[in-house]
């Protein structure tokens, strides 16, 4: 099978850690080769963060260039945009529609761009954008959208919801299992 | 076997408890980090974080010397604090084996240089070995230790972001003991004074011989024989391009043992194929290796010297397919990281900008201080660099730079290389005023225990050194203590410690707002019909304070109510939602 990339990109902060981590785990668990790619350190502080997920028979790289990602999994629209160029030619967006202004907005030297998921589209990409912060409260925690966006992405996946449920299981602490499942369901069946 | 998933530098640890490694001793530093974070989660391996690199290389130099498996690990620029013993190491070979794990950082995430660690492996004449994926990462670590043993001679673990930061499948093992190596004392071989150095720079010399005979000859570099057009020699995360945009249409040999590199192995390999090729990150290496054999080979004439590679850089360096896809027309506002909402950074930084102060810097979070609107920092160089700056930038304008100059350090940093400067201007009497921000942390690598904390790395309770008391002991009168998040209280301590005559150390103090125990305040929230507009709350570029539609904007989900934005405000609108987060 030809590697598969998924990318996840949000604002440091937002939890794409624990997708990545649950990404990895079901993947693995469906006997692919797996390679998760993060960031950490100072590019964690409130900037743009980049997660890349790559599964197939055979990984190389662990990261995910120009034009080449199956997925983009957003946080954040401002952040889907910037990292649009990734997305391979009619790939598939899946993106909250939280927007969290970044420093040069706060101070005024930048303009949050308008319209970002039509133009997007316009572009020939795919994109399913949803209120996941909205939904995450509704689960218990704002915190949960990571886990909202996974139950969105699931839709896309030819996976049963058995094998994202073990995953949840195992990568998720148990005190918080009840809500992040509450959070998944609501997320795929958005 | 049991397969995982791990990260590069987990493996790496996982490597140091299946080679039965006992004692770890290391300084964070991205990104390296989690190598001994995940020691740590072995009880057999005694693990501490050191003040600084070079401490660190000295205890694992100890622990080998009395007959133990050691391992201490560091960032690039972490080495050259530790070059020092590691350079004198190379003479007196090990007891037991010592592996020194080095991550560079390729591209500069987290960093103030991309130096090229290999440098360091060739100047001090000691074998590296460089995993190009976590699997490789847990099996040359055990290697490092064998051929540690075998050569006597600390071996150089070279990782990158890359490699560090990426999570592949890994097959567990379980902990071999090593065979006992009991303390033996050696005059001849441990104690480095000339006539006994002068005896074992030839052993040196002689062990580089036997390590480049086996380069030649290990499984760690292998060809995969392909098509014969192109040969290409690599290693590391460069090989992973390699392969992804080529597979099995070249030729490649793979170094997995970069220093010493092997002569005969990479002259077989060239004559097989028609066209050389090195690709490397950073500093061409193996590519002058290859020119000083005879050859002839592309490398750095169409690879870059600067910034880590990709699949589409070297598709598109060497002729492979690039891959594209579409980009909006609309400009993105970058999102460059910033100090998060409650930092108790923030008001100290704020009231430098007020004060119109030159700010000597120094590395962690508080870097970010350097960005706007804050904009208040002029210098930030290495570990430790501010306070000697501070001291040289005074004695070199005197009373002109004196009265408005400051130096500003973290507590970690200043365990770290902040405590010789500070004795300097003790010692040589500049009128500096110091500032240690002490956030109570080592904030910027993820929160790892210091000197000054109190807790060890497994967070049990551990010495705490008194900064108050150290600083008073290097003989400043001058030292006072200030709550960060209370801007009247900074702003009077920063003006009467430049006026005062003599040097003086400020500590700002209150812990990370990211630290589990910190409890927070309620969110604020701005009462839209008393805010006017005059964004002078904007001045602290705090991350949860935007403009909406002309008034000031808190967002509930950052804000942790610190209330330094409240004390900026002129006509009182901000106010407690009065929901603990």
């Amino acid at each position: 099978m030809e590697t598969k990339n998924i990318m996840i990109v949000g604002v440091g902060g937002q939890g794409s850690l624990l997708a990545s981590k649950l990404l990895g785990h079901l993947l693995m668990e469906q006997g692919y080769d797996v390679k998760v790619s993060e960031v950490h350190g100072m590019s964690q502080r409130g900037g743009s963060v980049v997660t890349y997920v790559r599964y197939g028979n055979r990984v190389n790289s662990p990261v995910i260039d120009k034009g080449e990602a199956d997925y983009i999994v957003s946080f954040e629209v401002l952040e889907a945009a910037r990292w649009l160029e990734y997305l391979k030619p009619g790939g598939q967006i899946v993106t909250s529609t939280q927007q969290i202004d970044p420093m040069p907005v706060i101070t005024g030297a930048a303009q949050y761009p308008q319209e970002l998921v039509a133009k997007m589209r316009a572009t020939g990409a795919k994109v399913d954008a949803l209120d996941c912060l909205a939904l995450a409260e509704e689960a218990g925690s704002s915190k949960a959208v990571n886990i909202v966006l996974m139950g969105r992405l699931s839709h896309y996946f030819d996976l049963p919801d058995e094998a994202w449920q073990a995953s949840l299981e195992a990568m998720v602490p148990p005190k918080f299992l009840e809500l992040n499942k509450k959070a998944f369901q609501l997320g795929k069946n958005a | 076997m049991k397969k995982q998933l791990m990260l590069g530098n987990a493996a790496v640890a996982r490597g140091l408890y299946e080679a039965g490694c006992a004692v770890a001793s290391s300084y964070p530093g991205t990104p390296s980090t989690e190598i001994t974070e995940e020691a740590a989660r072995f009880d057999d391996i005694y693990c501490e974080w050191a003040p600084n690199e070079k401490v660190a290389m000295e205890v694992a130099f100890g622990a080998c010397l009395a007959g133990k498996r050691s391992f201490c690990g560091m960032k690039h620029v972490g080495l050259n604090v530790a070059a020092d013993p590691l350079f004198t190491m190379s003479y007196t070979g090990v007891n037991a084996g010592l592996v020194i794990a080095v991550a560079d950082d390729a591209g500069m995430h987290s960093s103030q240089n991309e130096q090229d660690s290999r440098n360091y492996a060739i100047a001090a004449k000691l074998p590296m070995l460089e995993p190009s994926d976590s699997a490789e990462a847990k099996e040359f670590t055990k290697r490092a230790y064998e051929i540690s043993e075998e050569y006597d001679t600390p071996v150089l673990l070279k990782m990158c972001t890359r490699v560090a930061h990426s999570q592949s499948i890994v097959e567990i093992q379980d902990r071999v003991e090593p065979p006992k190596k009991p303390y033996e004392k050696n005059i001849a071989k441990y104690v480095m004074m000339p006539g006994n150095a002068k005896r074992r720079h030839p052993f040196v010399e002689e062990r580089t011989r036997k390590l480049i005979q086996l380069a030649e000859e290990t499984d760690l570099n292998r060809v995969e024989m392909g098509g014969t057009e192109m040969g290409i020699i690599t290693s590391s995360t460069s090989y992973q391009y390699v392969k992804e945009v080529f597979g099995d249409t070249v030729s490649v040999l793979k170094l997995g043992m970069i220093n010493p590199l092997p002569v005969k192995l990479i002259l077989d390999f060239a004559s097989h194929v028609d066209h050389l090729v090195v690709v490397e990150e950073l500093d061409p290496i193996i590519e002058n290796h290859c020119r000083r054999l005879g050859l002839k080979v592309t490398g750095k004439n169409v690879l870059p010297l600067e910034d880590e590679f990709s699949q589409n850089l070297v598709a598109e360096k060497l002729g492979g397919t690039v891959h594209r896809g579409a980009a909006l027309d609309d400009a993105i506002p970058p999102r460059p990281p910033v100090m998060c909402a409650g930092c108790p950074h923030r008001g100290l930084f704020y009231t430098l900008n007020k004060n119109k102060c030159t700010v000597m810097g120094d590395i962690g979070c508080y870097t970010l201080g350097a960005v706007a609107p804050l904009s208040a920092m002029d210098m930030t160089l290495c570990m430790g660099g501010s306070i000697s700056g501070i001291h040289g930038f005074n004695k070199a304008l005197g009373e002109e730079s004196e009265g408005k100059t400051v130096a500003v350090i973290g507590d970690s940093t200043f365990m770290h290389s902040g405590m010789t400067g500070l004795a300097n201007i003790a010692y040589n009497q500049s009128n500096s005023t110091v500032i240690i921000l002490d956030n109570s942390i080592t904030g910027m690598t993820g929160h790892q225990q210091n000197p000054t904390t109190g807790y060890n790395i497994k967070g049990d309770p551990a010495g705490k050194i008194d900064l108050e008391a150290l600083c008073r002991a290097m003989g400043f009168n001058r030292v006072r203590v200030v709550d960060p998040y209370d801007l009247k209280a900074c702003d009077q301590a920063v003006k009467e410690e430049l006026a005062a005559a003599e040097p003086s150390v400020i500590i700002s103090r209150r812990p990370c707002a990211l630290l589990k125990y910190v409890k927070h305040k309620a969110p604020l929230a701005v009462d839209t019909s008393k805010c006017i507009g005059c964004k002078s709350c904007m001045k602290i570029g705090c991350p949860a304070i935007s403009i909406k539609e002309g008034k000031a904007h808190v967002d509930s989900t950052l804000c942790v109510g610190c209330g330094v934005c409240e004390q900026l405000c002129p006509v009182d609108a901000f106010e407690s939602t009065g929901k603990e987060g």
